[in-house]
């Protein structure tokens, strides 16, 4: 028992030096000019890196895969409600994006504070 | 009437319900904070402008918050592997630690929002800063949460690691498995409302 623990907190260690790095990165890369998209893929790239490795290592993702009854292929019920849990993640995020990119029908853009007024150009 | 197995592992999934159960909470934040996600998402494709958010905010103070977030998740699994090496001490030391972090976060974000309401930057100011204030309000709620909870466990909490140290130590799992959740979420606010 004790002997894992050490073995974890070494690892705890690495993954915390890992962590500060690529929050050194994730500002850095920010003052490179990458363009908007470019910018914005960068960017999520360093986040979901970090965030993959709070969940396998701090949140112990990686040690959940356990052969019980209830699973299938290591995939307990932990993994298998976070496989289900990302999916929906997945088409919240997405609707936005393909209303965005549905350019079929009447084009709205929502009332914002900060718009300029956009004029409407004279009939003719 | 007690709840079974938050001692022992259930025997068909493997897990104590303490872990299923932090687990599902979990899942639930996931499609909370998701919901919000997509409005960002939604707001921002909608929106004819979209400050840059270094421009607006503070990114050194939101890079300092980051580390000490990061900081607290590190203590907190300290804390864990303390109690999983029977070491009482050691976990009052860590747990100590993530909750003065946990505070130090709680006020540099006081004064960023002193700052902005200062210069006039409210939430009703425009659609980036209502969207900023929503996410980071609701994640500064789920810090004063994750805090209350530390601190029980760090107090008179801790009076159960006489009597059932398993037990206690599931609780500490649990609570981890929050904060780190906590710590996510903030590693994906932070370059989405600061940096891009």
């Amino acid at each position: 028992m004790s002997e894992n623990v050490q073995h974890h907190i070494a690892i705890y260690k690495k993954v915390a030096a890992a962590l500060a790095v690529l929050t050194v990165l994730t500002v850095a890369v920010s003052y490179i000019d990458f363009g908007v998209a470019l910018g914005i893929i960068v960017a999520l790239i360093i986040a979901a890196t970090k965030g993959s490795l709070v969940l396998s290592f701090f949140m112990h993702l990686l040690d959940e895969k356990k052969s019980v009854p209830l699973s299938r292929n290591g995939i307990g019920l932990i993994i298998g409600s976070l496989i289900i849990t990302a999916l929906f993640f997945l088409v919240i995020i997405f609707v936005p994006l393909m209303g965005h990119a549905d350019r079929v029908g009447d084009y709205y853009t929502l009332p914002n504070a900060d718009a300029p007024t956009v004029e409407t150009p004279p009939a003719h | 009437m007690d709840i079974p197995y938050i001692v022992d592992e259930r025997p068909d999934t493997g897990l104590t319900n303490v872990k299923l159960g932090i687990w599902l909470f979990l899942a639930s934040e996931v499609m909370l904070f998701g919901a919000l996600f997509s409005s960002y998402v939604l707001l921002r494709l909608m929106a004819p402008e979209w400050p840059v958010g270094s421009e607006v905010l503070n990114v050194p103070m939101g890079t300092f918050n980051t580390a000490v977030l990061i900081g607290s998740s590190v203590t907190m699994v300290f804390a864990y592997a303390s109690l999983q090496m029977d070491d009482l001490a050691g976990f009052k030391k860590f747990m100590g630690a993530t909750i003065v972090l946990s505070l130090v976060f709680m006020v540099v974000k006081g004064f960023e929002y002193t700052h902005e309401f200062q210069i006039g930057n409210f939430p009703w100011t425009n659609t980036y800063l209502a969207i900023y204030f929503t996410m980071t309000g609701l994640h500064a709620l789920h810090i004063i949460g994750g805090v209350i909870v530390n601190a029980y466990f760090l107090g008179p909490g801790s009076k159960m690691w006489a009597t059932n140290k398993t037990q206690f130590t599931n609780r500490i799992e649990a609570a981890g498995l929050y904060w780190h959740f906590v710590d996510l979420v903030w590693i994906f606010l932070f370059p989405v409302l600061y940096l891009l």
